[in-house]
């Protein structure tokens, strides 16, 4: 068989390895900004309780440490043959491991961006918010995280290509993402150059996503707070 | 007793580490006064609005707003709050918001109020400060004069019983300052009640009726401008006037 139509063949299979490999990113981005975003916040700001700013603090910090410290492989054999059987759940799907460690491992990173843009904006913002009555939840809600946003977003985006390409580590686990297929398909096939495939389309992927958030950030720009000068054509 | 005043403020004491800024600061504000801090830089002009609506915290001493207590209010501060409005030195208006919805977003998150009636609000505040046309601008497309234009129509749409100045045309040029000195003016004499920290002396001899010298986290002098500035030769105001090369002639 030549290599089209073992293409052909095996389509189908690759193609949901694609979803696999775009499901196991979109945790490992979502997870990411729905823990990452309030992990900032609980780090710039305090309850004004000592041991509950105390508690949450520490929290977060080790958080951060461990998923940071430690090398992705390390964390996703911890969890797959660690943690999850230690906590009586051995036999769930490697893909939900891998989601869960992409996941965590995300947010601990993208809680640092958001922290950074936090921190970056000006200490007025939040002073003449709270001289017009807002509470400091509010205030944070309807003042410092629309802006913060939009400041952390380019850096922010670079979570994306990041995500996506550690998503193939989970391979190491058996989750039947992009690369897991390809590689079956060349040890039954013997066709090797199906890797150039697998690498096209992660850089497909990696380009309609960057494309795509960078439409976001020229979408939700402010002229003079955010978005390029010019017409923010950064990328090709 | 309600009828005396509208502001009172007894005895704030406020220190930032060993140094005391305020130094038991009393004073009261009837309805309708415009009142004028003036005085050399650090002498906590500043930090005293800010004890009283509270973003400052002072260690002693008591803020009234008509009757009822706001120091010490707990959340209830944030009802005190949208009665005592800000203005600031740098305008602080919110960045990512055009003038129209900085002037409506605390009308719609802390009065509840509808979107649309919140917008016929902020639009009239703007026409009063003359920026309704720039309602649709952001912060970073206006200038100075106007930014702090629609700060002040921020601040006017919470209807506030008093409204603090900090210093607010110390950011801008001359011609800027005199666009927002009329504004403020015109609210004066409409009979909103003011308390300003500014250096423009020509503001304070024409609109306060009341000019508050301090110095070193005190009150040093009170009265009109006639009694401090024309009367007495022997004013504290009068000779710092006098050395910034204003005001006597």
């Amino acid at each position: 068989m030549d290599f089209i139509s073992i293409l052909i063949d095996w389509a189908p299979y690759l193609l949901t390895g694609v979803f696999v490999t775009l499901g196991l990113t979109a945790a490992g981005l979502g997870i990411g900004v729905l823990m990452g975003l309030p992990m900032a916040i609980g780090q710039v700001y305090s309850t004004g309780n000592w041991w509950l700013d105390k508690i949450m603090k520490s929290f977060i910090a080790v958080f951060v440490w461990f998923f940071r410290g430690l090398p992705i492989l390390v964390l996703l054999f911890l969890f797959y043959f660690g943690i999850f059987p230690a906590l009586g759940m051995g036999n769930l799907a490697p893909f939900f491991v891998g989601a869960v460690v992409l996941g965590l491992r995300g947010a601990a990173y993208q809680s640092q961006i958001f922290r950074g843009a936090i921190q970056s904006i000006n200490e007025g913002q939040m002073t003449a918010a709270r001289s017009l009555g807002m509470t400091k939840l509010s205030a944070i809600r309807t003042i410092i995280l629309p802006q913060s946003f939009r400041i952390a977003l380019p850096g922010w985006s670079n979570e994306y290509p990041n995500i996506l390409t550690d998503s193939a580590v989970c391979y190491a686990i058996g989750v039947a993402e992009l690369l897991t297929r390809s590689s079956q398909i060349v040890s039954q096939t013997y066709e090797a150059s199906i890797y150039f495939v697998c690498a096209g389309v992660f850089i497909v992927l990696n380009y309609a996503g960057m494309r795509g958030l960078l439409a976001l950030e020229n979408k939700i720009a402010v002229p003079g707070f955010s978005g390029s000068r010019d017409d923010n054509q950064v990328f090709l | 007793m309600s009828e005396e005043y509208i502001l009172k403020v007894e005895t704030i004491h406020k220190r930032y580490g060993n140094t005391e800024v305020l130094k038991g600061v009393s004073f009261d504000v009837k309805k309708g006064e415009t009142l004028v801090f003036i005085g050399p830089s650090g002498t906590g002009k500043s930090t005293l609005l800010r004890c009283i609506n509270q973003l400052t915290v002072p260690e002693q001493g008591r803020v009234f707003l008509r009757d009822e207590e706001v120091t010490n209010s707990g959340a209830r501060i944030n009802y005190f709050r949208q009665k005592i409005g800000m203005v600031f030195q740098n305008f602080c208006l919110f960045d990512h918001l055009t003038a129209l919805r900085n002037v409506e977003i605390a009308l719609i998150k802390v009065r509840g109020m509808k979107p649309e009636e919140a917008r016929e609000k902020a639009l009239y505040e703007l026409r009063q400060v003359g920026m309704e046309e720039w309602a649709e601008h952001y912060p970073a497309e206006l200038s100075g004069g106007q930014a702090q234009r629609v700060s002040i129509a921020r601040a006017l749409a919470m209807d506030p019983d008093v409204i603090l100045f900090d210093e607010p045309t110390s950011a801008l040029d001359p011609e800027l300052t005199r666009e927002v000195l009329e504004v403020m003016k015109k609210l004066a004499q409409e009979g909103m009640t003011m308390l300003v920290v500014t250096h423009e002396m020509g503001f304070a001899c024409n609109v306060a009726n009341r000019i508050l010298f301090m110095e070193n986290g005190k009150i040093v002098e009170e009265g009109s401008p006639k009694e401090l500035l024309e009367n007495r030769d022997d004013s504290r105001t009068k000779k710092f006037i006098g050395g910034l090369g204003m005001g006597e002639d």
